[in-house]
């Protein structure tokens, strides 16, 4: 009875986004290079936020759910094109040509 | 006097100040009329505070075609100074502020407002919905394009017009090249229009998801309203870059920073680059509602149902993907190398497939229908050559290597004038004639309409064929003459010619507005075309519940079901219907903003702010305030109902 009740997943998810925040701020006390820290801190920064748009925002708990993971899709597919796209436009080709 | 020096024109000429003369005038003549006839009243209850989504429809449509003599007059002065060589008429100066004025107005509010106009007006009676998701948003959306059209509008005679060109391309807009507060005024009257755009998006994507009368899944919604969907998504994530990118340029302008500048660590190019994320999408924003009313006419004249239905909506999705990853082709000669030209030349070409399918399907709709030749028809048919003319070139100027050529030149101008033109221009006149009975309850006459469309045509085709030849001559855009030996004269004065045509095709319009409302009969009923969507199942004039009992939806046409198979539209009886009330508060902020808007172009800090605690005040008072809407009563409805020729 008490195991259905307690909130075991949102626990976890908790506890698993304080060790998300935990590892970000190993780049701010540790000494490492600018490509690893901020290698660490998009890949911590995106699992977190995935993290508390489903457990804690309740995506994907409502009938709408395919209506919103259809529209999350779609913006970071196009926030995805544009930056990759700007990049590629305004700095990798000069870069590499 | 010191302080009033600011509002002075740099630049001034005879026919900016007779234009100070004659906006003063015809203000105080509206202002002694409205007083004379006694409609202030009249005025603030029907009009400037309604939530209404068919007035306001309206109210849009007003706009954008006050806008389109704006920007037409825009275009005949530019036509005459290029009329000759070496002109005298304008000079360079006034040309830049011209062409400028000319591009935003047509575009951002002319064409913009032309289309949220129909969507207004159309797709929550398509939808058979009583009105919008947020009947107030929608108010206040108008209002902010309003003010942000009326601000831009004043530039020409209070402290310069813009005159950087419509894209605004910086270094030339930072301060250094453009010292007047003409490019203020474009970035911040665009911002205020494009919040206002902004939450129309999010409102119709709410309305047309949330609000489908029973029965109507999304495959069985009318095309109009599968167009409208998805350029709201469009609009959505579109729009956001461009207030980002205002942003950007207004901090750049007015507080000193360096995001474009060309030192200090600015990049100049990320302006093109964001200015054009947003304005690729925006060529779509405006041309799938488009492709959706030349759906609508062309199934509803050629008496058949629209041919290929899923690939219709299968295509304006892909479209709306693939609109976002293109952009990169307004800017092919800025340096970025044949690799990344490469990549966004194939993916421009790949747009053209499902365009190609969309144009199919109206063809294939065409077929063995039994076609009836109606003035909104004729401009749906005027539309498939002529724009393939426009998109053909289109393709030529997608190819990279030969867009060196071809860039910044006339041709490029006669491309889009020619895919604008017969795709979005002619579409919005198409809906004009097909659904003014709808709003106004007379139709507007033929005969008329018919000789409007073949002079608009032809002077479609006479304005803008001769721009593919100077360009392709190496005649450059947006130069405000040319040398006689170049022998660009003959073709810009053929060009002149079309534009006189164009200018007599809209004159003819609105002398079409003013007979019919003469002579048009009264009595065409509700449904005058034999249509096939919802928006046809309700009395003329709509009452402002739209329908008295919800439609009961089982397949894709079922208003045309219940006129052919007798079929029941309307199966419920008759309840109290709950609506929203008027408010103010939208127009309040509206003109708050203008105000808002006005002084930080000029930097004047201390109305700047106090403007921004009206805002705030406006948006907290609408927090608070406790309004829970009205019921009309079913003696009310079946009232209205009996009036208006029984419940249907």
């Amino acid at each position: 009875m008490m195991k259905e009740l307690f909130p075991m997943k949102q626990v976890m998810g908790f506890i698993f986004s304080l060790v998300l925040t935990a590892v970000a701020l190993m780049v701010y006390f540790f000494d490492m290079s600018f490509a690893i820290g901020m290698t660490i801190l998009l890949v911590t920064a995106f699992i977190q936020a995935g993290l508390q748009l489903v457990l804690f925002m309740h995506a994907g708990e409502s009938e709408d759910k395919n209506a919103i993971y259809i529209t999350i899709y779609y913006g970071v597919l196009i926030a995805i094109f544009t930056i990759l796209g700007s990049l590629l436009t305004m700095v990798w080709t000069y870069q590499f040509q | 006097m010191e302080f009033f020096e600011r509002f002075a024109i740099p630049h001034p000429s005879p026919a900016i100040y007779a234009s100070m003369v004659a906006i003063a005038v015809v203000s105080i003549a509206i202002v002694v009329g409205l007083t004379y006839f006694k409609k202030w009243g009249y005025l603030w209850r029907e009009w400037l505070t309604t939530v209404d989504h068919k007035r306001l429809g309206i109210m849009y449509i007003i706009a954008a075609i006050l806008m389109l003599f704006r920007g037409g007059a825009d275009a005949i002065m530019m036509r005459a100074q290029l009329s000759a060589p070496e002109n005298k008429l304008l000079d360079a100066q006034h040309y830049n502020e011209i062409f400028t004025t000319h591009g935003v107005v047509m575009i951002l509010f002319m064409a913009m407002p032309f289309i949220i106009g129909f969507m207004n007006f159309v797709v929550p009676l398509q939808i058979g919905a009583r009105d919008v998701a947020f009947p107030r948003l929608n108010a206040l959306s108008f209002w902010l394009f309003f003010a942000g059209a009326m601000l831009f509008n004043i530039s020409f005679v209070v402290g310069g017009s813009p005159d950087a060109g419509w894209t605004s391309y910086f270094p030339l807009a930072d301060n250094e090249f453009s010292t007047s507060v003409g490019t203020n005024y474009y970035m911040i009257a665009i911002q205020i229009a494009g919040l206002g755009t902004l939450a129309t998006g999010i409102n119709f994507l709410t309305t047309i998801l949330k609000m489908r009368a029973p029965g109507m899944t999304l495959m069985k919604m009318p095309m109009f309203t599968w167009s409208a969907l998805i350029t709201n998504v469009i609009i959505v994530f579109a729009f956001p870059v461009l207030t980002v990118a205002l942003a950007m340029g207004t901090l750049d302008r007015l507080f000193g920073t360096h995001f474009f500048a060309s030192t200090n660590g600015g990049m100049d190019m990320l302006w093109a680059n964001l200015f054009w994320v947003w304005g690729h999408p925006e060529v779509y924003i405006l041309i799938l509602p488009a492709f959706g009313i030349y759906s609508e006419v062309i199934s509803t004249f050629a008496r058949r149902n629209l041919y290929g239905y899923k690939s219709m909506v299968a295509s304006m999705v892909i479209i709306s993907l693939l609109s976002f990853v293109v952009w990169v082709h307004h800017f092919f000669t800025m340096g970025q190398g044949a690799f990344v030209n490469s990549i966004f030349s194939i993916t421009t070409m790949a747009i053209a497939v499902p365009t190609g399918v969309k144009i199919f399907n109206w063809l294939l709709t065409l077929y063995k229908g039994k076609i009836v030749m109606t003035t909104p028809m004729l401009y749906s048919m005027l539309f498939i050559p002529l724009f393939t003319l426009g998109g053909v070139t289109g393709v030529m100027l997608g190819m990279s290597a030969a867009d060196y050529q071809y860039h910044n030149t006339m041709f490029l101008v006669a491309h889009f004038h020619m895919v604008i033109i017969p795709g979005v221009v002619f579409a919005m006149l198409a809906a004009l004639y097909y659904y003014w009975p709808k709003m106004f309850g007379f139709m507007l006459n033929d005969r008329l309409g018919k000789i409007g469309a073949w002079i608009i045509a032809i002077g479609t085709l006479v304005a803008f064929m001769p721009m593919f030849i100077s360009g392709l001559d190496g005649q450059a855009r947006r130069m405000y003459t040319y040398s006689e030996a170049s022998g660009f004269g003959i073709w810009n004065m053929i060009s002149m010619v079309g534009a006189l045509m164009l200018a007599a095709g809209f004159a003819l319009i609105v002398y079409n507005i003013y007979y019919s409302f003469r002579h048009a009969p009264r009595d065409i009923g509700s449904d005058p075309w034999d249509a096939r969507t919802l928006e046809w199942a309700t009395h003329t004039p709509i009452p402002e519940y739209n329908f008295a009992t919800m439609p009961k939806i089982d397949t894709y046409e079922t208003f045309w079901d219940s006129k052919k198979k007798g079929t029941t539209l309307f199966p419920d009886k008759i309840e109290k219907i709950h609506m929203p009330n008027n408010s103010g508060i939208p127009f309040i902020m509206g003109i708050i903003f203008f105000l808002w808007g006005f002084s930080f172009v000029f930097a004047m800090w201390i109305p700047l702010i106090i403007c921004t605690l009206g805002i705030f005040a406006c948006m907290a008072y609408q927090s608070f305030e406790n309004d829970h809407g009205r019921y009309i009563s079913i003696e009310e409805i079946e009232e209205t109902e009996k009036e208006l020729g029984g419940k249907r």
